[in-house]
């Protein structure tokens, strides 16, 4: 929701099922570990994504992805080969 | 590309899933991780020992591109051949402890199975560790490398 516009808390928890002051919390939580940044017009603070802390946790997990998916292509041709020698 | 390897790994959990399907029948999938040989072979890693029994145990040594010798060992608490395996996993001498695994195998068709592997940490911290520790690993070769050819120049 936020990566395509900027939103306030309020329209942010208008969409979930979820109490006011948890999804606060929530937006805290996130803006702490810098995934949301805020920015303030007049009174409101206004919630968008940070695009690139996005990237870094994704980026995390894809070297971890990729460690485990050559072992798996590797354990796939390894058994290939000896279904073959069968 | 096709990802064919799936991380599911939600934050604030100390969990995460890992599934891949495979072009192979379950027996032979299933027989990838029970002979020492072969799993030596997709590993990357030498098999000091594998009892594939309830309470068997096992560990393994990898060596790597510096000749650092890394020991993993574990217990096998279920095993059920073409089924499931759990069993704890430990990397020695590192901070991370214990890790406990759930691993299911599954047929699809006749040449074709699954397995999701459920890995449960001691806390969500280690696992967020263990996450990232194969990208730091791989920016810390970066950086070797980089030193390397720097050092050449020189």
């Amino acid at each position: 929701m936020v990566a395509s516009q900027s939103l306030t808390a309020g329209a942010i928890a208008a969409n979930f099922d979820t109490a006011r002051p948890t999804v606060s919390k929530h937006l805290q939580i996130l803006t702490e570990c810098e995934l949301l940044e805020q920015e303030y017009n007049g009174r409101e603070v206004y919630y968008h994504v940070n695009p690139k802390k996005m990237k870094e946790l994704a980026d995390f997990i894809e070297a971890f992805r990729k460690l485990w998916d050559d072992r798996f292509n590797k354990l796939e041709s390894v058994m290939k080969k000896y279904k073959a020698k069968k | 590309m096709e990802r064919k390897t799936k991380i599911h790994a939600e934050d604030g959990k100390q969990e995460l899933t890992i599934t891949r399907e495979f072009d192979l029948p379950l027996e032979l999938l299933f027989t990838a991780y029970v002979e020492p040989e072969i799993v030596e072979q997709w590993m990357g890693t030498k098999v000091l020992k594998l009892e594939n029994k309830k309470h068997g145990g096992y560990q393994f040594v990898t060596t790597d591109p510096k000749g650092n010798k890394h020991g993993f060992n574990g217990t096998i608490h279920e095993f059920v051949p073409n089924q499931k395996i759990t069993r704890t996993f430990e990397m020695e001498n590192s901070s991370f402890g214990v890790q406990l695994e759930f691993l299911e195998f599954e047929k699809l068709t006749e040449d074709t199975s699954k397995l999701n592997m459920h890995v449960i940490y001691r806390s969500v911290a280690v696992r967020d560790e263990l996450l990232k520790l194969p990208f730091a690993q791989g920016i810390n070769m970066a950086h070797n490398r980089i030193e390397d050819i720097l050092s050449k120049l020189k």
